[in-house]
This record gives C-alpha cells, structure tokens and sequence, in this order.
C-alpha cells in the first residue's frame, strides 16, 4: 500500500471500537467529529470481529466499546463474547441510557471488565440540559447496578464553564454511587466542544478553584476511589504527550472502519486514513501513510525540531495545532515556545468576554440536524 | 492500610491477570490501566487466591525455587500490591 515503510513502529496496545456515531444524547462537546452525520455506514458484525482479532494478534490488550452511544448496536454482547476470548481487557464507555439490569447481566455474562458510565452534572436540571435528553436518574440507577453486578464502577464526569461551579457536589455524588474510579475530564477542544469552545472554557480562576476542590478530595479518598484528572490544556505551557505519541499505542476505528491514530484525526487534512474494509490492521498500523505521519522527528519544524523536550511531548497535538493555527506541522499552540501561543490567550479572552455579554450565544448541541448544517 | 499477616490474601476481583503473548509477560488489566509484571512479582500475585497468607505464599515460592530468605522482599510488594488495590483481605 501507498505511503512510508516504517519497519519497527511500536504494537497497539489500545483499541478504541466506535461502533456507532448514533446517540440519544447530544451533548455540545462530543469529540465525534462535527459532519459524523455523513459517514452513515457502520461495520458488519464480521467486520467488527475481524478487526478484534487482528488487532490482539498484534497485542492491542485495552479495549473501549464506545460511539456515540454503543448500546444502541444490536450484536454489541456478542462482540463483548468474541473480545473476551481473545483475551481483551474489555470497557463499555456509555451514557448508560437503554441500559437495562438484563442487559448488564448478560454483557458480564458476555465477558465484559468494566462500564464507564457518564454523567453530565450533578443535579437533574443541568445533567438532562446538557445531555439534550432526560437520563439524570436512569444514569444514577444505572451506576448503582454497574456496581451491584460487580463490576469496577467508573465514573465519566467531562467538565466545563457550565457545571464547573458544580465540583464539591460531582465529587460527593461520586462517593455516594460508589465510584471505584472518578474520570474528571476537563473538556478537550475538539469536534464540537471547539464549536461551543466561547460558552464551554472556564475561567482560570475557576479552574484553579475547581482543581483545589478536586486535588484536596483526591487525597481524602486515597485508596477508595481512584480519580483520572485530565487537566485542561488551555491552561498549562506545555502541550500533553497527545496519544501517548503518534502511532505508538492507540487505534482509534470509526463506526465506518477508517483507522484513526486518534479519535480527532478525522478532522486533520490529507491523511488518507486507510478503511479496514480495504487493509488489515497489520497493513494499517505498520504501512499506511496516515500512522507513519507524525512518527518520529522528521515532520518536526521549529521550535519543536531543536527543542529538548520533543521525545516528552512529541511536538503535543496536530489536531490542536491543525484547529488554532491552521497547519497541523506547527507545535501544538499550548507550547509557550509556540509563536502561536498567543492564539491560547486570545481563546481565553474570547470565551470570557461571550460569558460576560449580554446576548451570550447558544450552544450547539450534537446532533444530525447540526452536523449537516455545519458540515 | 497494611498487609495482615495472618488472613489469606486474595487477587482482586475488579483487576485481571493474564500472560500477554505479544509482550512476553504476565499484565495486570485494570480500567484505564495496564501493569506489566516481572517474573517474580506474577509468580506471587498467581498464589492471591484467597486461600494463602503471607508465610503460606513465602513457604510456596522458596520450595519451587529451591531458597530462603524470600519473606521480606514478598512482604514489600504485597504492601505495594495492596496500596495499589490489586489485592485484598477479608
């Protein structure tokens, strides 16, 4: 197949299985890419289990069943079955709407590790306002069974201007369902949370305030509860180690087969990224053009190409680079090294003057009627 | 939270351990997570089974491997196992 020959890239270890861009809820920073409504295919079965047992072969071992929303996938236990025989360690990353106490006993029949269930905030109103669909309790009584069957309960909370206030009461809703593990994700920049971007960024004051609650609960559930902080880039002056580097570890397959370094690639130019309709994984992680992209230095320009910290963070994320200053060759912006870096502060800027203005524009909720419209 | 010498020491039941043949060693798979294992720290956490203490794990391990002297070395990673949550006693 076309593109570079890289002879000794690193195996996968982690494969993201999008199994469907469809969802019933429409929260306005999926990092489903903004025209995923055009892509209509999905996989068959075969496919899925096909692109399952290629990619253990190569040594893929975490597995995350997500979407969209991938309840809604009719033979999602029996691809659950077929990745437990392989020996995946497998997680189903879910809004939890449609998920029935039937269901989470057959998918732990099925074989399934873990369920990570996401919750939008801690109280109903804003919970269901930002979801564009009523799932608060559902979502609450769904932990509870995640964790009476026995399964490690992970929690999703992904934060934002909007429920950021909300901290001190997410972290003890998260103690009181129980949570093994609390994901604090701060949102990421990406698909439609960069469309939203000017109603979505918090303040750095709130940020930090939010961060202290976060840090001191941390310590007080040490051993109980394990909680993933992701920290919100925007505000730091190094770009993050984006996919722990291109190519090196993750494998991100849309609902449609193309194979994704990550999960946002879909939005970068002139990547070619190869369909597993057309390829094994073998073919895809080791030859395509789309996976050798950013292996390595040599695409590297300044300040990232002479800097002593590219084998750390790998020049950040291209797709960020790609988004806020238009070429995804440049260092990730974050970088305070980046000539571009102002364009961080001027996104700061943005968002606080929206939140202050008197006509403060809505947000877009992910949806199809939007992906077309926007796309 | 220390190691009780005394009750039996059990392997998690919300983690797994497994050998993973692309890698060559045995992992312990977790939600987010991935451990890999030494030789040594997989062949104590494959005794975890809820039915051995401390001495009872020690005594195994220096009999299949012909030594002594093993029970502080076990004794350290055990603690770090349980810090880690991939091992519990009831």
């Amino acid at each position: 197949m076309a593109g570079l020959l890289n002879t000794n890239p690193t195996p996968p270890r982690w494969l993201l299985a999008e199994l469907t861009y469809a969802c019933p809820l429409q929260c306005p920073y999926c990092s489903n890419p903004i025209d995923y409504a055009k892509y209509q295919t999905e996989l068959t079965t075969d496919d899925w289990k096909r692109v399952l047992t290629q990619a253990r072969k190569m040594g893929a071992v975490q597995l995350g069943f997500s979407g969209g929303e991938p309840l809604t996938r009719q033979d999602l236990a029996e691809l659950v079955k077929h990745a437990r025989d392989l020996g995946y360690y497998s997680n189903l990353i879910t809004s939890g709407y449609g998920l029935t106490e039937e269901k989470i006993i057959q998918l732990k029949e099925a074989g399934l590790d873990h369920i990570q269930v996401s919750i939008q905030a801690s109280s109903q109103e804003l919970n269901d306002h930002i979801a564009g669909t009523k799932s608060f309790e559902h979502k609450k009584e769904v932990a509870h069974l995640v964790k009476k069957h026995g399964y490690p309960m992970v929690l999703c909370v992904v934060i934002h201007r909007e429920n950021i206030h909300q901290m001190p009461e997410i972290l003890a809703m998260a103690e009181e369902l129980g949570a093994d593990y609390l994901e604090l994700a701060n949102t990421q920049y990406y698909g439609w949370a960069h469309t939203n971007r000017d109603l979505l960024l918090p303040t750095k004051a709130q940020f930090e305030k939010a961060e202290a609650i976060a840090q001191a609960f941390k310590e007080s559930v040490a051993g109980k509860m394990k909680i993933y902080y992701v920290v919100p880039d925007f505000y730091e002056d190094r770009p993050k180690a984006c996919m722990n580097g291109w190519g090196t570890t993750f494998l991100t397959i849309a609902p449609d087969g193309v194979a994704l370094p990550c999960h946002s690639a879909r939005e970068l130019p002139g990547l070619d990224c190869p369909n597993v309709n057309d390829y094994s994984i073998e073919e895809i992680w080791n030859q395509s053009k789309a996976f050798n992209f950013f292996r390595g230095h040599d695409w590297m320009k300044e300040p990232c190409r002479s800097c002593d910290e590219k084998d750390k963070d790998f020049g950040g994320c291209h797709c960020q680079a790609y988004l806020l200053t238009g070429d995804m060759y440049n260092a990730d912006p974050v970088c305070s090294k980046s000539p571009h870096h102002g364009v961080i502060q001027e996104a700061i800027d943005a968002a606080a003057k929206n939140s202050l203005s008197d006509n403060e524009k809505p947000l877009v909720f992910r949806n199809s009627k939007n992906s077309k419209l926007l796309s | 939270m220390t190691l009780n010498t005394d009750l039996p020491i059990q392997f998690s039941r919300t983690h797994r351990l497994q050998w993973e043949e692309a890698q060559q060693k045995n992992v312990i798979l977790y939600p987010e997570g991935m451990v890999e294992l030494n030789q040594s720290s997989a062949e104590i956490l494959k005794l975890c089974d809820g039915t051995r203490n401390l001495a009872q794990i020690v005594n195994e391990l220096e009999q299949k491997f012909s030594t002594s002297g093993l029970t502080n070395d076990i004794n350290a990673f055990l603690e770090i196992a349980l810090q880690n949550g991939w091992i519990t006693q009831h």
